[in-house]
C-alpha cells in the first residue's frame, strides 16, 4: 500500500498576515487515483495547491514525492514541473495568441531554433491519443474553454507528470464538456497518474473521485474513501458539524405572511454570474438563501439588486413590471442590499460614521439636492441610538470602529432609505456574538414593521432563527425550498447535500 | 485519416489574428498604391517611386521593427528617435576625427554599441526591476537627446571622404529604370540603407517566427502570467527584446547617417511616434502578443505613401500629412477592434 504513494505532504503550515491559511495539514496521493480536495471557500484548498506547486513557500512541514529522494524542495512552478507535478488551473494558464502545438511545447523545447513541424506532428499524435478535439496548428483562442483546458492537460501529460492537479477545472464548462473532461481524467488514472481534483461541485466528486480529503478553516478534517463517506456527511464535515449531535433548533415557524402582498417577484432572473431562477417575497416576510459557500447564494441576490450584469428575466414589484439593471434602479424601487464583503463593497473607510450613514439616501436624492448639516446630524444621531452603534462621535472615521459596529452603520445606511425590501448578505460574518443576536433581533423587528428581508448567512442556526422560508442552493442551482416543519438543521443539511447518499 | 485529408485540413486552418491584420494592411497598401497610380500617374508609374520611399524611410522601417518586437512582448520603447540622433552625432564626430576605411566599420560598431547600451539598460530596468516601460524609455529618450546636445550643440557635417563615398554608392537596376525625356536610360537606384532595412525585416521575421526567443516574446505578450507558468524565462526574454530593440535603433541611426550624413540634435524628432503608428497599422496590438514585422514594413509603406501622395497633390503641407496619417491610424485601430471583436464572437459560438 505504501508503495503506491506518489505524494506525501505532512504538517504543512502556511501563515499569512493575520491568518493561518494552513495549519498542519497532511495530504497523501496514491498512484492511479482521483483524489478530491474538498472544503468551503477559504478552507485552504487553493493555498495547499499553491504550496505544492511552489507558488507559495511553506512555513513548516515537508513534501515527499515518489522517486524524488528524501524531501522535495519546491520553490517555483518550474521546480514542481521538474519533479513531476503539473497543474491545470481554473483560469487557463496558456497563451491564447499561440497555436495549440506551441502551447503544448513552449518553454520546454531544446535548442534555440524551434522545428515546429516536428512538434506539430507530436502534438497532433498526442491530441489524437487522448481524444482531444483540437488541431495542432489551431490558434488557441479559437478553441472552446473545455478544449483549452484539455490542451493544458495534454501538455501536463506529455511532461510525464506523476501528479496532476486540476484546480476547479469544471467551473466554466457545460455538462457535455464536463463529461469529456471526466473521460480524459479516467483515462489518465488508468495510466497511473495521481490526480488531485479540486472542486466545489459535490456531484462531480462522487462521479469521478476515489478518495476525498476535507479541509476546514485551514485544518485537516480527514481523509475518506468516497464510498464510505455519504454526501450528507461530507457536507457536515465541510461545514464543521457533527451529524450525530445536530441539535434541532427551534425554528421561527411560518408566520402568517402567506396572505400578504407579494413585494418582489422575479421569474427567470439571471445575471452574468448566476443561472435563471424564480423567486418571490411577501410583505413582512423573512426568507433566506442557504447553501455552501460558493454555491451561488450571493450571486443570486446580487442579480436582484442589479449588482452584476442582469442578462434576463421578468421582475415585478408590487405587481408592476419593472426593469432593474443597476443598483441605482433597484434603490429607486425600494430595494436595499447589504453586501457580503463589508470592507470592499460596504464601508468607505476614511469617511465619518455620519457620512457613511447618509450615503445611500444622498445617492437616492441625487447629488444636486444636498441635505443640510442639521438634517444629516439628526439622521445619524437617530440611527446611532436606534442600533446602539458604539462610536466616539459621528465624525469618527468608520475604519476605527469594530467590525460589528461598522456593519451596523451600513445597516443604518440602508434603513435610512426606508426600503420595502432589504437584502442582507452575510450581515453577521466576523462580528461578535452579542452583535449577531442584536442584528437577528433587528431583522425580526423590521419584518414586524412590514419590511421584507432576505437574509443570507453561513450559519444555519442563525438562518433558522430568523427565516420563515429557506431557499437551498447547490452547485449554483436552487435545489429546494424549505418552510414550516421542514426548517430543521438536519433537513437543511440533507437538502444542501442532495442525492441519495 | 489519410494524408490527403490532412493536407487539406491544414490548408483550411483559418488565419491567426496577426496574419489577418497583416493581410489587411498589405491589402490597403496595394489598393492605395494602385489608386495613386491611376489618379496621380507620373512618379507613381515608375519603379523608382517605391525605391525612393524605401530610401527615405529605411531608418523608419528599422525602428518600426524595433518597436514591433517590444510591443509584441507587451512593452513599449519610445527612445528610438533619441538613440538615432545620438548615434548620428557620435558617429559623425568619430568619422571626422579619423580617416581610412577601417573607421567606417568602427563607426558602425559604435552605432551598434550605443544602441546596445541603451537597449540593455532599459531592458534591465523594465524586466528585472519591473519599472513601467513607458517611463523607462521616456527617460532613455531624454537621456539620448541630452547626450546628443552635450556632444555638439551645432550640427556636425560628416567630412570623412570614404564615408561620403559609401553614402553616394547606390545599387543600380537598369531594367527597373525609365527613359528620361532626353532619351537617356535612368536606372532605378537603391541606397544601401534600404537594403539593410529590408534585410532587417527578413531577419526579424525569422527571429520572431522560428527562434525560441521570438516565440517566447509572443507568449509573454499574450499572457505574462501564463508564460511564466509554461516555464518560459520571462525576465530574460523581455530583457532580450529590449536589447534587440536597442541594437536596431543604433543600426537605424547609422542608416540615417548614410542617408543624411550629418549629426544634429533635432534629427529624427517624433520618429518614435511614426514607428508606433506604423507598427499598429501593420497589425501589432498595443496590448501585446499579436504582431508581425512584415505587417510593420507595410505599415511604414502606407504612412510613407500617404505622405508622398499629399506631397505631390495641391494640398502639399505638413499638417495635411499629419492629419492623413492620424486619420489612417484611427481608421486602422477601429478596423482592428471591429475585426477582432467579430472573430471573438464567432469563436465563442
Amino acid at each position: 500500500m505504501q508503495n503506491d504513494v506518489v505524494l506525501k505532504m505532512r504538517g504543512i503550515v502556511k501563515q499569512f498576515p493575520g491568518t493561518r491559511a494552513l495549519d498542519h495539514v497532511d495530504f497523501t496521493l496514491r498512484k492511479g487515483e482521483i483524489h478530491a480536495l474538498m472544503g468551503e471557500n477559504g478552507a485552504g484548498k487553493s493555498t495547499l495547491i499553491k504550496v505544492l506547486t511552489g507558488v507559495y513557500g511553506k512555513d513548516a512541514g515537508s513534501i515527499w514525492i515518489e522517486g524524488g529522494g528524501d524531501e522535495a524542495h519546491i520553490h517555483s512552478p518550474q521546480d514542481a514541473q521538474n519533479i513531476g507535478i503539473s497543474t491545470v488551473y481554473q483560469e487557463i494558464t496558456l497563451c491564447p495568441n499561440l497555436t495549440v502545438a506551441e502551447n503544448m511545447f513552449i518553454g520546454r523545447t531544446s535548442g534555440s531554433v524551434v522545428h515546429w513541424k516536428d512538434y506539430e506532428k507530436r502534438a497532433d499524435e498526442l491530441l489524437k491519443n487522448l481524444g482531444i478535439p483540437a488541431r495542432a496548428k489551431q490558434e488557441l483562442s479559437r478553441c472552446s474553454l473545455a478544449v483549452q483546458q484539455m490542451v493544458a492537460i495534454a501538455r501536463a501529460v506529455d511532461m510525464k507528470c506523476k501528479v496532476l492537479i486540476l484546480d476547479e477545472p469544471t467551473s466554466s464548462l457545460d455538462d457535455k464538456e464536463v463529461a469529456m473532461l471526466f473521460g480524459l481524467m479516467r483515462d489518465l488514472k488508468a495510466r497511473g497518474v495521481g490526480i488531485v481534483f479540486v472542486t466545489h461541485f459535490l456531484e462531480q466528486v462522487y462521479e469521478v473521485s476515489d478518495r476525498i480529503t476535507v479541509l476546514r478553516n485551514g485544518q485537516l478534517v480527514g481523509e475518506f474513501t468516497t464510498e464510505e463517506l455519504p454526501q450528507v456527511e461530507l457536507v457536515a464535515k465541510m461545514m464543521g458539524k457533527d451529524l450525530n449531535d445536530l441539535a434541532d433548533f427551534e425554528a421561527v415557524g411560518e408566520k402568517s405572511t402567506g396572505a400578504n402582498e407579494v413585494v418582489y417577484e422575479a421569474s427567470g432572473l439571471s445575471s452574468s454570474e448566476c443561472r435563471p431562477y424564480d423567486f418571490n417575497i411577501r410583505r413582512g416576510e423573512v426568507n433566506g438563501f442557504t447553501g455552501l459557500l460558493g454555491s451561488g447564494r450571493s450571486e443570486s441576490v446580487r442579480a436582484i439588486f442589479g449588482a452584476d450584469r442582469v442578462t434576463g428575466g421578468k421582475v415585478r414589484i408590487k405587481g408592476k413590471d419593472v426593469k432593474i439593471t443597476n443598483p441605482h434602479e433597484a434603490m429607486k424601487n425600494g430595494i436595499g442590499y447589504l453586501p457580503e464583503d463589508r470592507k470592499r463593497d460596504g464601508i468607505i473607510a476614511d469617511l465619518s460614521v455620519r457620512e457613511n450613514i447618509i450615503l445611500a439616501l444622498q445617492v437616492m436624492k441625487g447629488f444636486f439636492h444636498p441635505m443640510s448639516k442639521a438634517q444629516m446630524t439628526q439622521f445619524a444621531d437617530e440611527y446611532i441610538k436606534a442600533l446602539k452603534i458604539k462610536t466616539a462621535s459621528q465624525d469618527t472615521p468608520i475604519k476605527s470602529l469594530s467590525g460589528g459596529n461598522q456593519q451596523k452603520v451600513i445597516l443604518a445606511r440602508w434603513l435610512l432609505t426606508h426600503p420595502d425590501y432589504l437584502i442582507l448578505d452575510e450581515p453577521t460574518r466576523g462580528i461578535d456574538v452579542g452583535t449577531k443576536l442584536e442584528i437577528q433581533k433587528l431583522v425580526l423587528k423590521l419584518a414586524e414593521e412590514n419590511m421584507s428581508v432576505t437574509f443570507i448567512s453561513s450559519e444555519i442556526e442563525e438562518m433558522l432563527r430568523t427565516c420563515s422560508r429557506l431557499i437551498v442552493m447547490r452547485d449554483r442551482k436552487i435545489v429546494g425550498e424549505l418552510k414550516g416543519e421542514q426548517l430543521t438543521q438536519s433537513t437543511v443539511m440533507k437538502t444542501i447535500a442532495g442525492g441519495e447518499q | 485519416m489519410s494524408d490527403k485529408t490532412q493536407v487539406r485540413n491544414r490548408r483550411r486552418e483559418p488565419l491567426t489574428d496577426a496574419q489577418l491584420l497583416m493581410t489587411i494592411s498589405i491589402g490597403i497598401f496595394v489598393a492605395m498604391y494602385a489608386l495613386a497610380m491611376i489618379f496621380m500617374g507620373g512618379g507613381f508609374l515608375k519603379a523608382q517611386q517605391i525605391f525612393d520611399i524605401l530610401n527615405d524611410n529605411s531608418y523608419l522601417i528599422i525602428i518600426a521593427c524595433a518597436l514591433t518586437i517590444v510591443m509584441i512582448g507587451g512593452g513599449i520603447n519610445i527612445s528610438v528617435g533619441g538613440v538615432i540622433s545620438l548615434t548620428c552625432m557620435a558617429c559623425a564626430i568619430f568619422l571626422n576625427a579619423h580617416t581610412g576605411g577601417l573607421s567606417i566599420a568602427l563607426s558602425a560598431l559604435l552605432a551598434l554599441g550605443i544602441g546596445l547600451a541603451f537597449g540593455a539598460g532599459m531592458g534591465f530596468l523594465v524586466s528585472y526591476l519591473e519599472i513601467q516601460p513607458f517611463i523607462v524609455s521616456l527617460a532613455g529618450m531624454f537621456l539620448a537627446r541630452g547626450l546628443t546636445t552635450i556632444l555638439s550643440v551645432n550640427p556636425v557635417k560628416v567630412t570623412h571622404e570614404g564615408f561620403l563615398e559609401v553614402v553616394k554608392a547606390k545599387i543600380k537596376i537598369p531594367w527597373l529604370g525609365y527613359v528620361a525625356q532626353n532619351g537617356n536610360l535612368i536606372p532605378a537606384k537603391i541606397e544601401i540603407g534600404a537594403v539593410v532595412a529590408v534585410c532587417v525585416v527578413i531577419l526579424m521575421y525569422l527571429l520572431l517566427c522560428y527562434v525560441k526567443l521570438g516565440r517566447n516574446i509572443y507568449a509573454l505578450g499574450g499572457n505574462n502570467q501564463s508564460a511564466l507558468m509554461l516555464g518560459i524565462n520571462v525576465k530574460r526574454s523581455r530583457f532580450l527584446s529590449y536589447v534587440i530593440s536597442g541594437l536596431l535603433s543604433g543600426l537605424a541611426g547609422f542608416v540615417f547617417l548614410l542617408h543624411k550624413p550629418a549629426g544634429n540634435a533635432s534629427v529624427a524628432m517624433r520618429s518614435e511616434m511614426d514607428a508606433i503608428a506604423a507598427s499598429i497599422i501593420g497589425g501589432t496590438l498595443l496590448t501585446g502578443g499579436v504582431g508581425n514585422v512584415i505587417g510593420t514594413f507595410f505599415g511604414v509603406m502606407i504612412l510613407a505613401t500617404i505622405q508622398k501622395i499629399i506631397a505631390l497633390s495641391p494640398l502639399n503641407a505638413s499638417w495635411w500629412q499629419d492629419m492623413a496619417s492620424g486619420a489612417m491610424l484611427g481608421f486602422f485601430i477601429i478596423l482592428q477592434s471591429v475585426v477582432l471583436a467579430n472573430r471573438a464572437k464567432k469563436a465563442q459560438k
